[in-house]
């Protein structure tokens, strides 16, 4: 009884461990956001709150708890409440299988593509029923359009991780990343290019992020699934968009550019340099790379149309996929590169 | 051809990597903000801020009530009372400004004579209570009195190209 209590206590622990960092990180993003946005559009961005405006992030935390928090009349009640938590459950839960390092991970199953796969679709269930919840026609324009843009670039996404998986052999996040041990021309950006870039525009589609945030479109649906929330509620479906974003670049880093490894791992003398610095500093600095691109692509592409979206889902990033699948299925086939 | 050169351009994501360069320079090219309240954009000497009656050097008032300005104020913001002073100059008892109406043309300005009433390059005031956008004759000296070094500076300045 003892051993087991003190198991579930290790266990919150090792779960807090993971989701204060990523709720600072999440903090931070905003404000990195703000900061590359600004400095691309030749402005400074924040910088009043404490040094260089790094308190801003707590400074915006404060004044949303702070808020009250509105029920529209006319929303259903319970439902109202419920969506913003369906929408942030599955944006932590989804971390219990990312690796960190070798052997640091929460729950190391054997199914960690497909768990991952079942979380980041589950999310988009909160955001429908916030939509629908809120009894405004822009929240359920909003949250129908972003069931349409899940649904179709969860198969482009799913189509890019099986060639992950075809390549690695396994579900296992920590073997996929040690399937890729080596340089980084050995990790499996180079040899699945075209799915890495259409898994990583689904990714960006998957967490309804410029250039595909029709479900907030602000030009047309003033704030999409979220205009009636407010304070902590409005809050959380941030935290849980950009832990998703998050979550994604994590993923990105660990299946496609080797995870935790240096990129000189393996490498006679450039390797053991570069291994001085701890993998799992490696994996946040290509974490740290993807969420840039993130905020890059914000910076710079116009809202997609959603026609084109939809066009872009369906009859470019999958066929892409397809097409690839079986090129990789003959380079596996006649052992072609130092990859299979 | 054009259909295909366009396909390529937009498939390998080439229109999209372009974009993305021309953002990623502006990312690194110096900023244009100004922090306003420590750093202030320069102001010419013909900044048409708030107003103000001068004064001659031996103390007494320009204005002569000859209530050109009030003729050609377009927003018909100033009003003006006149009547002989007790040494028999003709002064105006009342001068009021409202600042609401005012579009700071600077047409008093070119307009006056005597060279009484100006626009300061003032900017920043405010009016708490309702009423007090009406600025009357004492106020308006005293901004002048205020003012009076750079006011004189500014018209200095400007001479040549009256």
């Amino acid at each position: 009884m003892m051993a087991e209590i003190l198991e579930l206590i290790w266990i919150v622990l090792k779960i807090v461990a993971i989701a204060v960092p990523l709720i600072l990180a999440v903090a931070y993003m905003t404000y990195a956001e703000r900061k590359v946005i600004g400095w691309i559009q030749v402005r400074r961005g924040p910088n009043r709150v404490g040094p260089l405006g790094l308190l801003q992030p707590f400074a915006d935390v404060f004044k949303l708890v702070l808020k009250e928090l509105l029920v529209p009349a006319q929303a259903n009640k319970a439902l109202f409440i419920i969506a913003p938590l369906m929408v942030i459950a599955p944006a932590f839960a989804a971390w219990a299988v990312v690796p960190f390092n070798a052997g640091v991970v929460l729950a190391d199953i054997n199914v960690g593509l497909l768990y991952i796969l079942a979380m980041t679709s589950l999310g988009v269930y909160g955001i429908v029923l916030a939509g629908w919840a809120s009894n405004s026609k822009y929240a359920l324009l909003g949250a129908m359009r972003t069931g349409a843009q899940v649904v179709s670039y969860e198969i482009a996404m799913g189509f890019a991780l099986v060639g992950v998986l075809m390549a690695a052999r396994s579900l296992n996040l920590t073997e996929i990343v040690e399937a890729q041990a080596g340089p980084f021309w050995n990790w499996y950006w180079l040899p699945l290019l075209p799915l890495f870039i259409v898994y990583w525009i689904s990714g960006v589609a998957e967490t309804n992020r410029a250039p595909f945030d029709v479900a907030e479109g602000e030009s047309e649906i003033v704030a999409g699934f979220h205009v009636e929330y407010s304070g902590t509620a409005f809050a959380l479906f941030f935290l849980a968009e950009y832990a998703n974003m998050i979550l994604v670049s994590a993923l990105a880093s660990i299946m496609f550019l080797g995870g935790w490894y240096s990129p000189f791992h393996g490498v006679p003398v450039l390797g053991p340099i570069f291994d001085l610095v701890p993998g799992p500093l490696w994996l946040f600095a290509k974490m740290a790379f993807f969420l840039f691109c993130y905020i890059w692509f914000r910076g710079t592409f116009p809202r997609y149309r959603y026609d084109q979206i939809m066009r872009l889902g369906w009859k470019v990033l999958i066929p892409v996929t397809v097409v690839w699948l079986i090129v990789e299925s003959l380079m596996i086939i006649f052992k072609i590169g130092p990859w299979f | 051809m054009q259909a295909l050169r366009n396909f390529v351009n937009s498939f390998f994501l080439i229109e999209l990597l372009r974009g993305l360069a021309l953002t990623g320079r502006y990312l690194f090219s110096r900023k244009f903000t100004i922090e306003y309240p420590e750093e202030r954009a320069p102001q010419s000497n013909r900044f048409r801020g708030l107003h103000a009656l001068r004064r001659y050097p031996n103390g007494e008032e320009r204005c002569i009530a000859c209530k050109l300005c009030e003729a050609v104020c377009p927003a018909l913001a100033i009003t003006i009372d006149a009547a002989p002073r007790a040494d028999g100059s003709r002064r105006t008892t009342r001068y009021e400004i409202d600042l609401f109406k005012c579009i700071y043309c600077g047409f008093c300005e070119e307009s006056c004579p005597v060279d009484s009433i100006v626009l300061t390059r003032v900017h920043e005031y405010f009016m708490e209570k309702r009423g007090e956008n009406i600025i009357n004759k004492q106020e308006l000296l005293k901004l002048g009195d205020m003012y009076e070094a750079q006011i004189a500076a500014d018209r200095a300045m400007d001479a040549p190209y009256r």
